[in-house]
């Protein structure tokens, strides 16, 4: 087995190092990724549509972050789905884990005490108080960043995870319980739906004004005291996407922690 | 020798990098016995793709993050809006920028793996899932051992 393997991965690594000779050098702004295809004698076939992107974004949508512009705006079915993959994570691991009842019949994970936060306990001390300072403080940061998505970097994936990864904190400095208290699992199921549903619910609004599904320009109609409504509209459309996805991120985030560290049960955590 | 390193590997760094971390990566997927050295590697195979998108989009030392600063960039003389936005009329109007691409870095990549990482989280927890209910179902994560106990179970009932 580990020489068929050997063979495998030895034949597929010198294929590919045979193949980066052709590729273009790192860096190079005139590659074919970068500026579009080229015939062998250096004519250029067509335009790379991230030129486009570049050049044309700012323009018709008023967002600087090029990043966020294509992620929320043109490719904006993609992240939809994408979206709709982190959600069906997150259903899976609840029908694959999740188990219901007093748990009576699975062993316990270990030894745990009645009280897992015994008062003058030190390093509980030193953990909660640091805990206390740091995760309004992420927290803050992760709003920062999904609602500056558009502006710097950032967006609803990253702060949707920064916002998970603040309760995760939570729940590995304290217990799970006390992270549960604040973020309870009929919560973030919730929370993960409606994500989904304003995503998909701006696409549908879209489709009220007689444009396409998810072509938010025809929001434009709610920007009544802008210089420029159809670029607005979109901007702020990206905002509220973003959210959307920030949303569902967050749950789910702490879903799959939850579930995996507590064997299904949403007991007692680590 | 130096010369072919600086002929054949120095600008070709990055590919260099990523198919070492691939074969890393593959290797740990088939030849390894225990399902979670197997997810380890399926996580090293996944950072290499997304570090060979990433590197493809760099556009040499001129080039910055993609984020246009629509204050520094120049702007044409021409005036688009009255016909470009014929409807919002002179409300429209306004001097168009003129964006370099070469300045900024190829923000397709970035995009592509950015979704791509954080599904990649999304899926690495679903397996780490199923590894969990195997371990509480046969009591071991190594691959021969399972499949030992999966045969013994199939020949004890035939008709399953």
């Amino acid at each position: 087995m580990k020489w068929i393997a050997l063979i495998a991965v030895t034949l597929t690594g010198s294929l590919l190092l045979f193949g980066v000779g052709d590729f273009p050098e790192w860096g190079d702004p005139h590659s074919p990724a970068n500026q579009g295809p080229k015939l062998k004698s250096g004519e250029q076939v067509s335009k790379a549509v991230s030129q486009d992107f570049l050049t044309e974004t700012y323009e018709v949508t008023k967002v600087p972050n090029v990043v966020t512009a294509v992620l929320a705006d043109y490719r904006g079915y993609d992240t939809m789905f994408e979206t709709v993959v982190v959600f069906a994570a997150g259903l899976a691991i609840f029908a694959i884990l999740r188990v219901f009842g007093d748990g009576s019949d699975t062993p316990p994970m270990r030894a745990v005490e009645d009280d897992t936060f015994v008062e003058g306990d030190h390093s509980r001390i030193i953990i909660g108080t640091t805990c206390k300072l740091l995760i309004p403080i992420i927290q803050l940061f992760a709003l920062y960043v999904i609602a500056h998505g558009h502006y710097s970097p950032g967006g609803g994936f990253q702060g949707g995870v920064i916002m998970g990864a603040s309760f995760i904190l939570l729940a590995i400095a304290r217990d799970l319980k006390s992270a549960l208290d604040w973020f309870s699992e009929k919560n973030f199921m919730t929370l993960a739906s409606v994500g989904i549903l304003i995503y998909a619910g701006l696409g549908v609004l879209c489709q009220f004004f007689e444009r396409n599904f998810l072509d938010y320009g025809a929001l434009k109609v709610f920007m009544i005291s802008s210089d420029h409504p159809e670029q607005m509209a979109r901007s702020y459309s990206m905002l509220g996407v973003e959210i959307g996805v920030a949303f569902t991120v967050t749950a789910i985030m702490f879903a799959i922690y939850a579930n995996l560290s507590s064997r299904g049960e949403l007991k007692e955590g680590l | 020798m130096l010369e072919f390193i600086q002929d054949n590997i120095q600008p070709y760094f990055n590919y260099w990098v990523y198919v070492i971390l691939m074969m890393i990566g593959l290797w740990a997927t088939i030849a390894k016995n225990n399902l979670i050295k197997k997810l380890i590697g399926m996580s090293i195979f996944q950072t290499a793709i997304i570090l060979f998108y990433v590197s493809v989009g760099v556009k040499g030392e001129g080039s910055k993050i993609p984020i246009v600063n629509p204050y520094t960039e120049a702007k044409s003389a021409e005036v688009v809006g009255a016909d470009q936005h014929g409807e919002h009329g002179a409300k429209g109007g306004g001097e168009k920028y003129i964006v370099e691409p070469d300045n900024y870095a190829n923000p397709l990549p970035h995009v592509l793996m950015l979704t791509a990482i954080v599904v990649g989280v999304a899926t690495l927890g679903v397996a780490l899932a199923v590894v969990q209910m195997l371990f509480k179902e046969f009591g071991t994560l190594e691959e021969d051992e399972i499949l030992a106990q999966i045969k013994n179970a199939d020949s004890a009932s035939p008709d399953v």
